[in-house]
């Protein structure tokens, strides 16, 4: 229960009627069954946090989360695996920790979900009822969108943008490059998984090749005119690898409109780019199942209540993280796992028909441009008239011209994030 | 005025006995508290670089704050994430990480 000030209770006394609405309206009791099951898909920033959050407010939830992989790699760090730097095993956590909470962790995949029978079905042939479903699916790729680039080309050019196989087949082929090559990265369009990754990549790899490759170039082919903290990036890129990224934008023909998997070469409008190795990353849209379940809009995401992440498709149903409009957060991890915090809390009170509380939401995406030189941009979020609203005032980038001692904390302070957040998860 | 406010005071909390629980002004402090874990570990306790808050006192982390949000006190993120918290809110995480 909020402690109430006279400041608050005053607020409180004139916000009355609108309040009293709101309960009554807005989120109605629920039948609180004696333990209220719910079910988890996908075992990731977000689902893993949900679960693990949930079960710390109210223990007597019976849980269980679906999630395909035995393990989970995480996308945040796997670009320094791709750059040599670490292992697949340092970005490989697994769910003993979940189970030790009592958490059922089943790794099946679900196929699909019945909103009013309130039923998961699974692939392996098993049904879950629950009262409240969590989807926290991830991202899926639009294989068809781009002429010739499909599930089976990401074998010979990866995209890298689900961590996994994926990132050791581009370490691989970026250790089997002769010295000299070209490296050819595409990032998707708006909106797509972590806003900076790409420019990190460049970052790393760059700081692989000058260390071990130093006559190889790296080309991006944008099909946006801009991306996320451009300017610390080519800041960092003049200083540390002068020469050896070429960056084309939307206007200057960095639109791939074919991929030309035998030839390894990118086409765009005006001009064909071959590259040593290629890492396509395609555009993105809602995890299978919450667009298999009729969750998403026309614009590929799924529509929620911003305050409680309920879909306002069909209810009981919450869908967090990347899959999920959540503007004006970003897609990140870091993103699902402070949404999964608010509707955990949501959660725990809605089941016992309680208000679900106001959310507060931090993101903060630390890059790195060489493994001792780190940036960040953060944001801080409220919510205001049914809207997850910036902070003003609040967040923001790195400076730029920063010396070296401050990208270098930063750079352990991006570590720092990853070591707390990954055992936050999954210890 | 006294009288008139808890006058006001009994027939708000009867009303709001009726409506269920309050809807909060603001995010309750194991919510806000959430927030700070994602760097600096559950309940403030960090597994690695980042600085370590459980247990430190009421008066330090409120400090520490303010000084952030003014800029008093250097930082690299911190003086980005600090402005994002009124005042109240600080104290509410100062008094959750210090018993923890």
């Amino acid at each position: 229960m909020t402690r109430i000030t006279r400041r608050s209770f005053n607020k409180m006394a004139g916000a009355l009627g609108a309040t009293a609405a709101m309960s009554l309206a807005g989120y109605p009791r629920m039948a609180a069954a004696a333990s209220p099951r719910v079910v988890v898909v996908g075992g990731g920033f977000g689902g893993a946090t949900l679960a693990r959050y949930l079960h710390g407010f109210d223990s007597n939830i019976k849980m269980t989360l679906i999630e395909q992989s035995k393990s989970f790699v995480t996308c945040p760090f796997s670009n320094t695996v791709i750059a040599g730097m670490n292992k697949i095993d340092r970005v490989t956590h697994g769910y003993d920790g979940l189970r030790g909470l009592g958490i059922d962790v089943v790794h099946d995949t679900a196929t699909g979900i019945d909103p009013a029978k309130k039923t998961v079905s699974l692939k392996g042939g098993g049904t879950l009822a629950y009262d409240r479903l969590v989807l926290s699916p991830g991202i899926a790729f639009k294989w068809d969108a781009i002429e010739g680039y499909d599930e089976k080309a990401s074998g010979s050019i990866p995209h890298a943008w689900k961590a996994g196989p994926q990132t050791v087949l581009l370490r691989k082929q970026l250790e089997a490059m002769p010295d000299g090559g070209v490296f050819i990265i595409s990032p998707p369009v708006n909106p797509f998984r972590c806003p900076p990754g790409p420019a990190e990549r460049v970052s790393l790899v760059a700081n692989y090749f000058k260390t071990h490759k130093p006559r190889s170039k790296i080309l991006v082919l944008d099909p946006k005119e801009k991306f996320s903290k451009q300017g610390l990036f080519t800041e960092g890129w003049k200083q540390l690898y002068p020469g050896m990224i070429d960056y084309i934008n939307l206007s200057n023909d960095g639109k791939v409109v074919r991929v030309d998997v035998k030839g390894m070469t990118l086409h765009t409008d005006f001009a064909e780019h071959k590259g040593d190795v290629i890492n396509f990353i395609p555009p993105q849209k809602a995890g299978a199942i919450a667009e298999a379940a009729g969750l998403t809009n026309d614009s590929g995401w799924c529509p929620i209540d911003q305050r409680t992440f309920e879909s306002t498709v069909h209810k009981g149903i919450h869908v967090i993280g990347d899959t999920s409009i959540a503007s004006p957060m970003p897609k990140s991890g870091f993103a699902a796992n402070t949404q999964a915090k608010v509707c955990a809390a949501a959660l725990a009170a809605m089941l016992k028909g309680e208000d679900p509380g106001t959310p507060k939401f931090v993101n903060t995406c630390y890059s790195l441009v060489a493994p001792d030189y780190g940036i960040s941009v953060a944001m801080v979020y409220g919510f205001d008239q049914g809207k997850i609203v910036k902070i003003k005032g609040s967040g923001g980038l790195s400076p730029s011209g920063a010396p070296a001692a401050v990208r270098k904390r930063e750079a352990d302070y991006a570590r720092g994030w990853y070591d707390s957040i990954t055992r936050e998860l999954f210890a | 005025m006294r009288h008139i406010g808890k006058a006001l005071f009994i027939a708000t909390v009867g009303v709001l006995a009726l409506s269920g629980p309050v809807m909060a002004e603001e995010a309750s402090s194991a919510v806000l508290a959430n927030t700070c874990f994602s760097c600096h570990g559950p309940d403030g306790k960090s597994a690695g670089a980042m600085p370590w808050i459980a247990g430190k006192s009421t008066d330090y982390i409120t400090k520490v704050m303010i000084d952030f949000k003014t800029g008093a006190m250097d930082s690299t993120v911190m003086q980005r994430i600090a402005k994002g918290f009124s005042d109240d809110e600080i104290k509410a995480l100062a008094q959750y990480f210090s018993t923890k």
